[in-house]
């Protein structure tokens, strides 16, 4: 009786966790974990080193992951926040990064392509950029909004405009900053062998987490995600609401924007940050994320950012070109899509309590 | 088969997980006449019109048509065109941007090869012998919402249907386009065609129809010759309720007398929302309980969703309290007091993915703003001491409120604004589709609110309860307050000739 009891709760509390939605990522995340152990262990070496200004730096494929999934982490938060009010996605991201990034250069150089020394602090022309993201994330929310457009549709302006947008904003010219500070953002701090970006996007996540538990964000978004007429009805106002989520993302796209230019110092209008939207709705996808809105799981959807560059990072280790690497993520795609599409679900679950019944009857 | 005979159902089953829609329902209808289907919320109308068309299998019964021999089966809404029965819904469900001639003959034509001269010229001669209005070259989009409702009938009518199914063609329609929807029905019924009409409009029904058949909770009623059936008749036998039953001793009436002078606490003047309800006042009392009521349809939702600013308001004033308050958003109305918990219990009021607790405290927090979210600890003490006074059935709070049942479901949104403590609460058919038990509890708990001080507006569609709980009725007929009952009127017989209204 008592091994059955021990049998039972093990059995629930197994099914609590397939049930919890950090569940995907971790597994999958795992499972890349395990297929790298098996075909290569280098892969989590992680070597001390020192980069050309001399700086103690740590070197490793698990280094890249964190450098680089960071960017998508960050951009992950405010996807979800989208995702969950709008019940879909904004494309025009990777255009917005490329836009503030932009401004951030525009307003360092002044003008001048080529300036000796910084114009302006660098906060300053990080709050500038915030402003300008903001506002086109305004614009993507009022389109989505009040004009009741589909986000894809509502963003594909903003991405096919966004990267002509960058670079009209500084003259076509490809401004380049000498001051080394300027780097930090992107690459190392003196005397700090980690990658900034993850300390930015360890920020975030806090900031994040504290407007979660301070504030309404978390009921707000996901009321008005799931039932947009009864949110209205209990005093909601679900316009407004989609607009901040919008709004949110587009400080989410400046602070990346920040970390784009500032990794080369300076700016390429047509491949900063291009595709990174696809990889910001595959974390939300893969945090298990309904993508037609409502309940969301930061965490997850932040797990699922590191998933995502674990994946390509182990695609390009194994010498998938760069330009096979889509295929090999649409794989992926399609996998999870099919995984979580509901008649799949409900096809498994029937599966499964056949297979119960059968074992009763048995 | 009789000769004039188009369509006969007969003992016609059908069954839902848990509900028994139809039960042995006939139906007889003959050629060139407009036969009404009539019944409330419930009745079955819309099931068994869904059997006819081929939507629903059915468990038992047959059909029968003129010119086949035997049974008829129907398997699909594709079966049904081709034995000539078609149906016109209420949403047209034409293509707005093609042609009204490419409308006509969408998903009819053979082959890959279309000639558009010919299909336009008979369009135009389709149109042109109905007498409507359009040609066949123009837009559908450009035309009126009554044109292109007839250009769905032509269309109907064009693929040869015997049978034609109007499912409430006429609540988008004005006066006039009613008129010219009621013409071209008349040219039909001259042409032999066997007219279901389905609408919750008693005078439209007494303009043109010839027979009624009235269902009610799945069951057919009776089918009744126009003549045969005064309004107050037909009005009974839908809400199921002998005119001149004098069961209806209202027991322990709350004989609800208004305080000499007293300031409603709410009063509405010439009140209008863009929903399509007459302008309307409206007054409620300290600790009254009054109540809408009339037909579905007639516009009882629509005055208190304009009360709560859930529609658009173009006009009339409110007070709360003898001061004039502007109520634009439901937001305006929560913070005056008001609370509104909606007719649509699936729609409007449950967030179905959230838990009980992010259900119950939802209103409130919205009341508390963005930036004072309650703590965890509250709003599980809160959560709690609602699911324990409603008594609602819950694994736990963290349940989501989509997996409870209809009652439960109800109690959680009762309970939401309750918690907001409002000075006046309107309970939309807080009643509808739930277990009696909670309906009993539901009546209850207004009574008790209200003898604690609580202003209650109530609408069911069941006048017992109405009669139960409420102290004054306001009756609604065909979208306008058309009396108010109170004392010794508050009886069925009363009510239901109010409801009927005009000539008997």
């Amino acid at each position: 009786m008592a091994g059955n009891e021990t049998k039972n709760a093990s059995t629930v509390s197994l099914k609590n966790l397939v049930r919890n939605q950090c569940f995907i990522p971790i597994a999958a995340l795992l499972l890349l974990a395990v297929f790298n152990l098996i075909a290569d262990p280098n892969f989590f070496k992680i070597t001390l080193g020192t980069n050309s200004a001399g700086n103690p730096v740590l070197s490793g494929f698990l280094i890249t992951i964190l450098d680089n999934g960071s960017e998508l982490a960050i951009l992950a938060i405010g996807m979800t926040l989208v995702t969950a009010a709008s019940g879909g996605q904004d494309i025009s991201v990777g255009a917005a990064i490329a836009i503030a990034g932009s401004v951030i250069l525009r307003v360092l150089c002044g003008g001048n392509a080529r300036p000796e020394t910084l114009q302006a602090p660098i906060i300053v022309a990080f709050l500038v950029a915030c402003v300008v993201a903001m506002l086109f994330g305004a614009f993507n929310g009022v389109l989505v909004a009040y004009f009741k457009i589909q986000p894809m549709i509502a963003t594909l302006i903003l991405y096919t405009a966004g990267r002509s947008i960058a670079a009209w904003i500084n003259n076509n010219e490809l401004p380049v900053i000498s001051e080394p500070s300027f780097g930090y953002f992107g690459g190392f701090i003196p005397g700090v062998p980690i990658p900034t970006p993850f300390f930015i996007a360890v920020a975030c996540m806090i900031v994040i987490g504290l407007v979660l538990k301070f504030t309404n964000l978390r009921l707000y978004t996901q009321a008005v995600g799931i039932n947009q007429s009864s949110s209205k009805l209990n005093g909601l106002n679900p316009e407004l609401i989609k607009v901040l989520a919008f709004v949110i993302l587009g400080l989410c796209v400046a602070v990346v924007g920040l970390i784009k230019v500032s990794r080369i110092s300076s700016i390429n209008y047509s491949v900063i940050a291009k595709d990174i939207e696809m990889d910001a709705i595959l974390a939300v996808a893969l945090g298990g994320n309904a993508l037609s809105g409502g309940k969301f799981s930061m965490v997850s959807s932040i797990i699922g950012a590191y998933v995502i560059q674990c994946l390509t990072t182990t695609l390009y280790k194994f010498g998938v070109p760069a330009t096979a690497l889509p295929a090999y993520k649409a794989v992926v795609v399609i996998l999870l899509v099919i995984v979580s599409a509901p008649t799949v679900r409900e096809y498994a679950s029937n599966f499964m309590k056949k297979m119960k019944l059968k074992k009763e009857v048995a | 088969m009789e000769d004039n005979i188009v369509l006969k159902m007969r003992n016609i089953h059908k069954i839902f997980p848990g509900v028994r829609a139809l039960q042995g329902v006939d139906f007889t209808l003959r050629k060139g006449e407009i036969h009404a289907l009539m019944g409330e919320n419930g009745a079955g109308k819309s099931t068994l019109i869904k059997v006819l068309t081929g939507v629903y299998g059915k468990e038992e019964g047959d059909i029968f048509l003129d010119g086949t021999e035997g049974a008829v089966a129907i398997h699909s809404p594709q079966d049904a065109q081709n034995m000539g029965i078609s149906t016109v819904y209420q949403e047209i469900t034409l293509c707005p941007n093609l042609t009204v001639a490419e409308n006509m003959f969408i998903g009819r034509t053979k082959g890959v090869g279309q000639n558009w001269k010919k299909m336009n010229a008979d369009t135009d001669r389709i149109l042109q012998s109905l007498e409507v209005p359009a040609k066949a070259a123009q837009q559908l989009g450009t035309c009126s919402l009554a044109v292109q409702q007839m250009i769905a009938i032509a269309r109907a009518v064009d693929m040869e249907c015997k049978v034609l199914i109007l499912d409430e063609p006429t609540s988008s329609l004005d006066e006039q386009e009613v008129e010219k929807l009621f013409k071209l029905m008349r040219d039909l019924r001259a042409k032999g065609v066997g007219i279901i009409f389905v609408t919750h409009f008693l005078e439209q029904v007494y303009e043109v129809c010839d027979r009624i058949t009235v269902m009610r909770d799945g069951k057919l009623v009776g089918e009744y010759e126009i003549e045969n059936l005064p309004r107050v008749q037909l009005v009974s036998k839908m809400l199921g309720k002998e005119v001149d039953d004098l069961s209806d001793i209202k027991g322990e009436t709350k004989a609800y007398q208004a305080e000499k002078d007293a300031v409603p606490v709410l009063e509405a003047e010439g009140l209008v929302s863009n929903a399509g309800i007459k302008p309307f006042d409206f007054h409620i009392n300290k600790g009254e309980v009054n109540g809408f009521t009339g037909l579905l349809g007639s516009g009882r939702s629509e005055c208190v969703r304009a009360i709560f600013g859930a529609d658009r308001v173009i006009g009339g004033k409110v007070k709360m309290k003898g001061k004039e308050v502007k109520i634009t958003k439901p937001l305006d109305a929560m913070k005056n007091g008001i609370a509104y918990l909606p007719e649509d219990r699936k729609v409007d009021g449950i967030v179905g993915d959230l838990s009980v607790r992010d259900n119950i405290i939802l209103a409130q927090q919205v009341l508390k703003g963005f930036f004072k979210p309650f703590s965890k600890a509250e709003a599980n003490k809160v959560a709690d001491e609602y699911i324990k006074l409603l008594n609602i059935k819950t694994a736990s709070k963290d349940t989501p409120i989509k997996s409870l049942s209809g009652g439960n479901q109800q109690k959680v949104i009762v309970a939401r604004w309750l918690f907001t403590h409002p000075e006046y609460l309107i309970l939309d058919e807080p009643t509808r589709g739930i277990d009696v038990g909670t309906k009993v509890d539901i009546q209850k708990l207004v009574l008790k609110l209200a003898s604690e001080g609580m202003s209650v507006t109530f609408i069911s569609s069941e006048l017992d309860e109405m009669l139960r709980t409420c102290s004054r009725l306001i009756v609604m007929r065909d979208r306008k307050v058309v009396g108010e009952l109170t004392g010794d009127d508050l009886n069925q017989a009363t009510v239901m000739n109010t409801i009927a209204g005009g000539d008997k």
